[in-house]
């Protein structure tokens, strides 16, 4: 909403080497997360075909290769 | 460079919740375009396979053996409830990457509004991501693909969505690389130039996977993979805007000092 461009502070975090550490972890996490979704085959998440079944649909229409 | 001026940035951890935040209303709202377009879609082909398999079933004269509802491990409508999950959780990871790769890489932009950064990194993404494997690898409909060859197919998909991203940094880092003053159209032409030579070398290189049956309705065919792709358009076009919002919230309200004392 507020217009005024030149008021306001660039969002530019700094970045220290801790932030760093924390980021490689989280995009680890984030990786796993989307591979749970558009890869396992029930490897990974120990639920057998289950949940590669439960998103069998979201898979097709995200564009990932299914069966 | 000081710009931030005399305001703390705000944090990482800031910055990725509101990702994480953009990512499920991004996933949520592909999945109600997927849900609303692509599932009458995926019925079709499903139809398809279904009758392709009684029809081997009869022609092998075994009556024991059946696709339907009862002996599936989810049923149909199981499937598309895990739509929503499955579109939901990606775009809560995608959501992720996306405020991870701007708390990295937001001081080397030369874009000074933040929304506007954001916005370039989820086009870049969409891009990369998205359009470039898109017409190498179409997605497929259910009653396409053979099942032995998935392995393959997975790997030649993950190495064109690397292909992709790596053309689109290609296509930054060329672009920059002309000198300083130089006109609009050298700059776009160089890094138009970058992108197109990785991509063509990507398309040439991967092997061509062409699993669709000569009996599979084209026009099926054609619609599935427009909806797919409506899915993904609109999974991170919200991403990019929900989280430019959020972020132009965050940089409103922030107030020098302490950068996580934010409350949304």
């Amino acid at each position: 909403m507020p217009k005024i461009e030149a008021a306001r502070p660039l969002i530019t975090p700094a970045v220290s080497a801790r932030t760093l550490w924390i980021a490689a972890a989280v995009v680890a996490g984030l990786l796993l997360l989307a591979y749970l979704v558009a890869f396992d085959q029930g490897a990974v998440s120990r639920s057998g075909m289950y949940l590669h079944e439960l998103m069998h649909d979201g898979r097709h229409l995200l564009g990932v290769p299914c069966h | 460079m000081s710009l931030s001026g005399n305001r703390t940035a705000p944090g990482y951890g800031a910055i990725l919740l509101r990702g994480l935040l953009a990512g499920l209303i991004a996933g949520l709202l592909a999945g109600v375009f997927a849900y609303s377009f692509g599932e009458p879609k995926v019925d079709a082909a499903i139809a398809i396979e279904q009758a392709n398999a009684d029809a081997e079933v009869h022609a092998a004269g075994d009556a024991g053996h059946s696709h339907d509802d009862e002996d599936a491990l989810v049923s149909r409508d199981g499937q598309k409830g895990g739509l929503f999950l499955a579109t939901g959780l990606y775009g809560v990871a995608m959501g992720g990457l996306l405020a991870t790769a701007y708390t990295l890489l937001r001081r080397r932009m030369r874009i000074r509004d933040n929304g506007r950064a954001v916005l370039g990194l989820a086009g870049g993404a969409l891009l990369g991501l998205v359009l470039v494997p898109f017409v190498k690898y179409p997605p497929n409909p259910p009653a396409v693909g053979d099942p032995s060859t998935i392995n393959q197919r997975t790997i030649s998909y993950l190495s064109i969505v690397v292909i992709g991203l790596v053309a689109v940094w290609a296509a930054v880092l060329a672009s920059r690389s002309v000198r300083a003053g130089a006109a609009e159209w050298l700059r776009l032409t160089a890094g138009l130039g970058a992108f197109l030579l990785i991509v063509v070398v990507g398309y040439v290189l991967l092997p061509t996977i062409d699993e669709v049956p000569g009996t599979f309705p084209p026009s099926l065919l054609y619609s599935f993979r427009v909806t797919s792709l409506g899915t993904q358009v609109t999974l991170w076009l919200v991403l990019g805007l929900a989280l430019s919002a959020l972020l132009s919230r965050l940089s409103a309200v922030n107030v020098p000092g302490k950068s996580d004392s934010v409350s949304v």
